[in-house]
């Protein structure tokens, strides 16, 4: 049930930076750096390291070296940081000693968003203005495109950091707006560190999956090989060309290994997507898991060797059927306090 | 399976008879799978991988018990009974058609994996014999005899021994059905007792101690071993030749799943009916051959793996059959597995649309890897 409270929204929402006074002074921030600093020469000093060229990086591994734990969590583990990092910033307090508050737009609730719009807005003016400028000297304006393609705006939470106070959705959305405008203009370039201090680059592209090329044997014959994996069974494939269509598991037929139908038809499965079920000769080894698991792993692993001697094209529509995706479903975990996963115990009134 | 094959078989016929322009390129890839050669004897190597026909009523005179229970069923649903000839079977046939019936008797033993075909090729030449003329001893699993037994008397002519009477009496009446006129020309050579008051006197027809087996059931394995025994004794002079077809005689020499009433196990010399067949198994008589074939698939305490003769048979089972001459039967070759799949498609057994394209050809190929018997059970469903 939900108790209605008649609150105002000021109160409701928690400022990081303007609740009181400050839960970290200054002075006290000051002291921590420094003991953090002497930490950190003393513990140059234990490593036999050299004070002066010891970084954050030999101080972690100095740690996990000197306290080494086992728990899961890497933030519930001891640590050794710059107090910038700790503590999270706030804002120093925003008015004097006789109360009046440094900043003109403080009684706004927002000082730092408002003022941020307002610096947006002039240079928005300015970069006008200059257009003008130019349209008026009859000079072409079009300068290079600014690549939108690589680059994102900062998301609100990066937003927020950055301006020490909480925003709403509506300011973010409108301060983004804003921005768009400003790179539209093509002029904007005057203006272009102003912008990239709110941009982001996006990481390229995820790597593509590079196809190995075929290999030649003895004979002459080409052959490839892949890996596979499902649930706990590995599995390696070798698939031959100019073959009759017969598969050796283990050193054994695939109708010994695999007396259920179920299984051979996972095996027959990327063959008989490209078309190519007699065409080829496969020999496999595999181990662990059960013998669903080491169908499902040899069928990856068969597929994975596949897309050497088949085009862009297909390898495509292999990786949209599900061939070349590892299945992640393993055994679910039992819980503590339940029979099983997710069975429950047998619940009695009484 | 049976319903669903009757009402098949009328949509097929039909079929045929409405669509004529269909039945040309029909008729054309029948000619390529199937052999009009009924007769075995005539079957040489152009005929392999294809199938040929035999006729009901020769069904049911030469194979009263022997055919495996799938190709009956087969036979039910196709209204036909159409074996391929397989070169194993080639191979038998050549051998006996040129065996010296003067000299002891040769024993040829079929192995192979699992559902290759062996007890098929067994039929195939147990046709071939019957269509010659021989006397043909058909026992149609070995396996039968040491499992799964419900009574066991204790044998009244030798003390040590234990009868089977019900699996005796069955036998004796399919080979009854398949060998009538022997019965009435064979005639025994002694005089049997078969209690106080019933014997057969010498130069009765083997038919009525056949009779006397049925009739009285509790002496029905030692009638069957006064059959064995008669007929082995005659079968040098040259009347009739003799064939011996044992399925599963790796069941002779294992171990059996019986057990005494004081729970001892029983081993397989115990039982009349093994002993008197190992007997018959036994190479010192002439004028005739001994097929056997080995099987994995009722064998008790055998591993599935198993299937070569060694493994199979034991030590004492290959001390006693050797010297033999082994059959391998393997799968399907491309060609045989082609025809099979066309007749399954002739018969419109495969409904599956897409069973009748390459893809599905080559998809059955590969799942089955080409056994027999996995083709068989894919195609059931399809």
């Amino acid at each position: 049930t939900l108790r209605l409270i008649c609150t105002t929204t000021a109160v409701q929402r928690k400022n990081v930076g303007a609740s009181g006074p400050e839960k970290y002074t200054e002075a006290f921030i000051k002291k921590q750096i420094e003991e953090f600093n002497l930490g950190k020469r003393h513990l140059a000093n234990m490593m036999g390291e050299d004070p002066e060229t010891f970084t954050q990086e030999d101080i972690d591994r100095a740690i996990a070296y000197l306290f080494p734990s086992g728990l899961f969590d890497k933030q519930a583990r001891p640590m050794m940081k710059h107090p910038t990092e700790v503590f999270p910033a706030q804002r120093k307090i925003q008015w004097g000693e006789d109360g009046r508050p440094f900043h003109f737009l403080f009684y706004t609730g927002k000082q730092s968003y408002y003022s941020l719009m307002h610096e947006t807005y002039e240079k928005f003016l300015n970069v006008q203005k200059h257009q003008d400028q130019l349209i008026a000297q009859d000079l072409p304006l079009q300068k290079e495109k600014r690549n939108l393609a690589g680059s994102r705006w900062l998301t609100k939470i990066e937003l927020e950091e950055m301006l020490l106070e909480k925003l709403s959705d509506d300011d973010y959305s409108r301060f983004i707006q804003l921005l768009q405008k400003l790179v539209a203009l093509p002029c904007a370039d005057i203006e272009e560190n102003y912008i990239q201090k709110f941009s982001k680059e996006v990481p390229v592209q995820l790597q593509k999956v590079v196809i190995e090329p075929l290999q030649y044997d003895e004979q002459g014959v080409a052959f490839s090989t892949g890996e596979g994996k499902r649930k706990s069974a590995r599995a390696t494939a070798v698939v031959y060309d100019n073959g009759t269509g017969k598969i050796t598991v283990n050193g054994t037929d695939i109708l010994h290994y695999f007396p259920v139908l179920q299984d051979r038809e996972q095996l027959l499965f990327p063959f008989q997507f490209l078309g190519r079920i007699g065409k080829h000769d496969m020999v496999c080894t595999v181990s662990g898991g059960g013998r669903s698991a080491q169908a499902g792993a040899i069928r990856l692993a068969s597929a994975k060797a596949l897309r050497s001697f088949v085009t862009e094209k297909e390898v495509e529509f292999m990786r949209q059927a599900g061939l070349l995706t590892v299945d992640p479903r393993v055994k679910e975990r039992k819980k503590p306090g339940q029979e099983g996963p997710r069975r429950k115990f047998t619940w009695k009134k009484r | 399976q049976l319903d669903h094959g009757c009402a098949l078989h009328t949509a097929a016929r039909g079929g045929l008879s409405s669509v004529s322009p269909q039945e040309v390129p029909a008729e054309r890839p029948r000619a390529v799978f199937h052999t009009s050669e009924s007769d075995p004897a005539k079957h040489t190597e152009q005929h392999e991988g294809r199938l040929y026909d035999i006729p009901l009523e020769e069904v049911k005179a030469v194979f009263p018990h022997g055919l495996p229970y799938r190709f009956q069923q087969q036979i039910k649903t196709f209204n036909e009974a159409r074996v391929m000839v397989r070169r194993p079977a080639l191979e038998l046939l050549a051998y006996l058609k040129g065996s010296n019936l003067a000299h002891p008797a040769v024993r040829y033993v079929i192995y192979g994996e699992r559902g290759t075909g062996k007890t098929m090729t067994l039929c195939h030449v147990v046709h071939y014999c019957s269509r010659q003329g021989w006397l043909v001893l058909h026992i149609p699993d070995a396996h039968l005899w040491v499992k799964n037994c419900k009574e066991l008397l204790q044998s009244s002519y030798n003390k040590d021994r234990l009868d089977q009477p019900l699996q005796a009496s069955v036998w004796l009446k399919n080979f009854k059905t398949s060998n009538e006129h022997f019965l009435r020309e064979i005639k025994t050579q002694k005089k049997y007792t078969w209690g106080k008051r019933e014997s057969t006197e010498e130069g009765r027809p083997l038919g009525e101690v056949v009779e006397q087996g049925l009739a009285r059931v509790r002496s029905a394995s030692d009638a069957v071993g006064v059959v064995l025994r008669e007929i082995k004794q005659q079968s040098h002079r040259g009347s009739f030749r003799l064939l011996v077809a044992v399925d599963g005689v790796n069941a002779l020499w294992g171990r059996t799943t019986l057990r005494k009433e004081d729970k001892s196990p029983v081993s397989p010399e115990e039982l009349t009916l093994v002993h008197n067949l190992r007997k018959m198994v036994r190479n010192d008589w002439s004028g005739g051959a001994i097929v056997t074939t080995l099987s994995q698939t009722g064998s008790l305490f055998q591993p599935s793996s198993a299937y070569t003769p060694h493994k199979l048979l034991g030590r004492e089972g290959f001390d006693a059959l050797d010297p033999f001459v082994p059959i391998p039967v393997a799968n399907y070759s491309p060609r045989e597995f082609e025809s099979c799949y066309g007749y399954y498609l002739e018969r419109k057994w495969l409904q599956h649309e897409k069973a009748h394209t390459e893809d599905g050809k080559a998809e059955l190929q590969f799942l089955s890897g080409s056994n027999p018997r996995q083709l068989d059970r894919l195609a059931g469903p399809l």
